[in-house]
């Protein structure tokens, strides 16, 4: 009885006969079931991105209409007069995530480094279970923290030092308040630095063994071996725990908004507050009334995709092209 | 060929239970307790605000009335207005009231009934400054405009005599988070200062001259506490429950106001005879010598006709007990309760809902 489908579906098409042939031998042995079910997965995350862009895009038809492109380069947010720009907050996401990485890569790296190729392995593991515990943290937990405990660091420590020492640079200028650009950018680098460690410590230890002794038995230090050999062996899985990293900070919300100030407001200072577009998405989504206002909010949350895609497009450029050096010239 | 019969039967299986797996949640989601037979589900969805009041309000009632099941959502005004508008829920609640600009954009008529009363207060936190601080409307709209900067300010050390000011910047702190208590208080600043309704207004969010948000009244009340010479704005509740430090405000006879349940009823029983018009008169800045200038009211937002007999009469049985037994409940919760003319109100303006 099942074999009648196949046997009409052969006597239709008889030059794909080899091809269906073959998808019933694959069908048999699991292979071609495997596949479309894998292809099914696949093809849902695709799916959902699409869907995910196209509802922003359609509910925010009203201010695209009525800004224009002008959204993006306005500077100006205000739900009384119904005026608003993207500017301010597309700066205040990407500041406050570049310096989270600026801060986070070195930091993350050195001690996944260390975890993997210098420490004891009972140390190691201990240690690899806090931080994986630091991960699980809830941002609401961070930002409570960052509120009370290095909101008060940053005003009377690291802001005064930064000051003294970098403050004929625009970026360590102005008053000192603690919250600003510069305590959301440190809860940042908190919160995605276990996820640098936790992934780049797997992949470091998943380096042959064969390749380390090849490197110690031509004579390598044990330093060179890890800086010239496994850590170039393990790269690609580096990146991209560099690359979740970065996803986390352009999204993160709770523990942003706690300490970045809130103000959509554009200053070269690190210690000026700022406000990024995931924060003002959440602060003022449940109480904006009026539909421009709330189809404004929802084409922010368009920006914030757009500014992730480039974002990781940049990144990923940057990696190809140094990669592609790093192999043409070992 | 009988193998691959078995293959295509598990998958069309497997599809199958994939279907079934995927609708089963959102079928079970919306009814966690199952009512009894001839219960009676309301939906309601709104501010945030008077959630504790309300929660116990409905809990009550549903004492009373074990047939009658309210199910409230504090999900936020501007969330409980949408949900009104898509009609998923049967009212909605509101801490500002919908302006006529709103209402046009529903497609239902509206009753709004204050419910209970809000009040919002200046906190500080000057090192050295231990004392109650007076506050006149000019210096708290030019602090907050961004025109006052430093704390020895003659517009705020003359109303505080024997209290000696640091000449420090003033830190200014508002909400960051859309809320009712922004609307308050710009609504306020709004009446006191011709240049803040001008150049700011008054809304839940508001695009603000200075200052330093925090994500509702403990980022805020956070912030205040955490940064030397800083100035906020809190909620009664949020301050009584707390202990926060705060100040006294001067009302619209020149008297400096201390914010008590007792002085925002006389704020809105000041009001009451504005309100024989529209219930939805602002009460900030109202006549009155023990009045507390900076109050609200908050709103239900009941939709004229509900074509559902029951559902109607319901509702209307329980607003009805809102403003008589139910306002017995508030002051245990920190909110003011409704002065007796404005119960009188909105008493006359229920029997004219159909």
């Amino acid at each position: 009885m099942a074999s009648l489908p196949i046997a009409v579906e052969r006597r239709s098409r008889p030059p794909s006969r080899g091809r269906v042939r073959a998808f019933v031998a694959g069908l048999r042995s699991g292979d071609e079931i495997a596949h479309l079910i894998t292809l099914m997965f696949a093809a849902s995350i695709f799916l959902i991105t699409a869907l995910l862009v196209f509802e922003l895009w359609r509910n925010s038809a009203l201010p695209r209409e009525h800004f224009g492109w002008r959204f993006l380069w306005t500077r100006v947010w205000d739900p009384v007069f119904e005026n608003f720009g993207a500017l301010p907050f597309i700066y205040g996401t990407v500041v406050t995530s570049s310096v989270a990485l600026l801060l986070a890569v070195p930091l993350g790296v050195g001690a996944a480094i260390f975890l993997a190729e210098l420490a004891p392995r009972r140390i190691s593991n201990g240690l690899t279970f806090l931080i994986e515990l630091l991960a699980a943290i809830p941002s609401v937990i961070i930002g409570v923290l960052g509120i009370f405990i290095l909101v008060p660091v940053v005003r009377t420590t690291v802001e005064p030092f930064l000051k003294k020492t970098l403050g004929f640079l625009p970026l360590f200028q102005g008053p000192m308040f603690g919250i600003g650009l510069l305590a959301a950018s440190l809860v940042l680098t908190i919160m995605v630095v276990p996820f640098i460690i936790s992934i780049s410590r797997e992949v470091l230890l998943a380096v042959p063994v064969e390749q380390r002794e090849a490197a110690l038995a031509l004579g390598a230090t044990k330093w060179e071996t890890t800086w010239k050999v496994v850590v170039p062996y393990a790269r690609t899985g580096i990146f991209s725990s560099v690359f979740l990293a970065l996803a986390r900070a352009l999204g993160e919300t709770m523990a942003v908004t706690m300490v970045i100030g809130n103000d959509p407001k554009i200053n070269a200072s690190l210690f000026a507050p700022g406000y990024s577009i995931a924060a003002v998405i959440a602060n003022e989504f449940t109480e904006a009334t009026g539909r421009l206002y709330l189809q404004s909010l929802i084409e922010l949350g368009l920006v914030l995709f757009v500014v992730t895609i480039i974002i990781n497009g940049l990144a990923r450029l940057l990696i190809l092209t140094t990669t592609r050096r790093a192999t043409a010239h070992p | 060929m009988k193998k691959a019969a078995v293959v295509l039967g598990l998958l069309v299986l497997a599809a199958g239970l994939m279907v079934t797996r995927t609708s089963a949640p959102s079928a079970a989601a919306p009814t966690p307790v199952p009512p009894p037979a001839d219960a009676l589900l309301i939906n309601a969805a709104g501010a945030t605000f008077p959630y504790p009041i309300y929660s116990k309000w409905f809990d009550a009632y549903h004492k009373m009335h074990p047939d009658i099941q309210i199910n409230y959502q504090s999900i936020g005004s501007g969330g409980g207005i949408q949900q009104l508008h898509a009609g998923t829920v049967d009212f909605g609640a509101s801490d500002m009231p919908l302006k006529d600009e709103m209402l046009s954009q529903l497609n239902l008529h509206v009753f709004q009934f204050p419910t209970v009363l809000g009040a919002v207060m200046p906190t500080y936190n000057i090192p050295g400054v231990n004392a109650e601080l007076n506050f006149t409307p000019q210096a708290l709209a030019g602090i907050y405009l961004g025109k006052i900067t430093k704390w020895n300010d003659p517009e705020i050390t003359k109303p505080n005599p024997g209290v000696s000011f640091p000449g420090n910047d003033i830190v200014v702190v508002h909400r960051s988070d859309g809320s009712g208590t922004t609307f308050v208080w710009t609504d306020y600043l709004s009446k006191v200062s011709p240049e803040w309704k001008s150049r700011v207004g008054s809304n839940t969010s508001v695009n603000w001259p200075v200052g330093l948000g925090g994500k509702g009244n403990e980022g805020v009340a956070g912030i205040v506490k955490q940064t030397p010479d800083s100035i906020g704005y809190v909620e009664l509740i949020y301050a009584l429950q707390n202990h926060l430090p705060y100040g006294r405000v001067q009302n619209s006879s020149g008297k400096f106001i201390k914010a008590s349940l007792t002085t925002v009823t006389a704020a809105a029983a000041g009001a009451a005879a504005q309100m024989q018009k529209d219930v939805r008169v602002s009460i900030t800045d109202a006549p009155g010598a023990n009045a507390f200038p900076i109050c609200s009211f908050t709103y239900l937002l009941i939709p004229t006709n509900i074509p559902d007999a029951r559902k109607d009469k319901a509702i209307k049985d329980f607003l009805h007990w809102m403003m008589t037994d139910g306002q017995n409940m508030v002051e245990a919760l920190n909110y003011a309760r409704l002065p007796k003319p404005v119960v009188a109100i909105e008493e006359k303006s229920l029997s004219q809902v159909q």
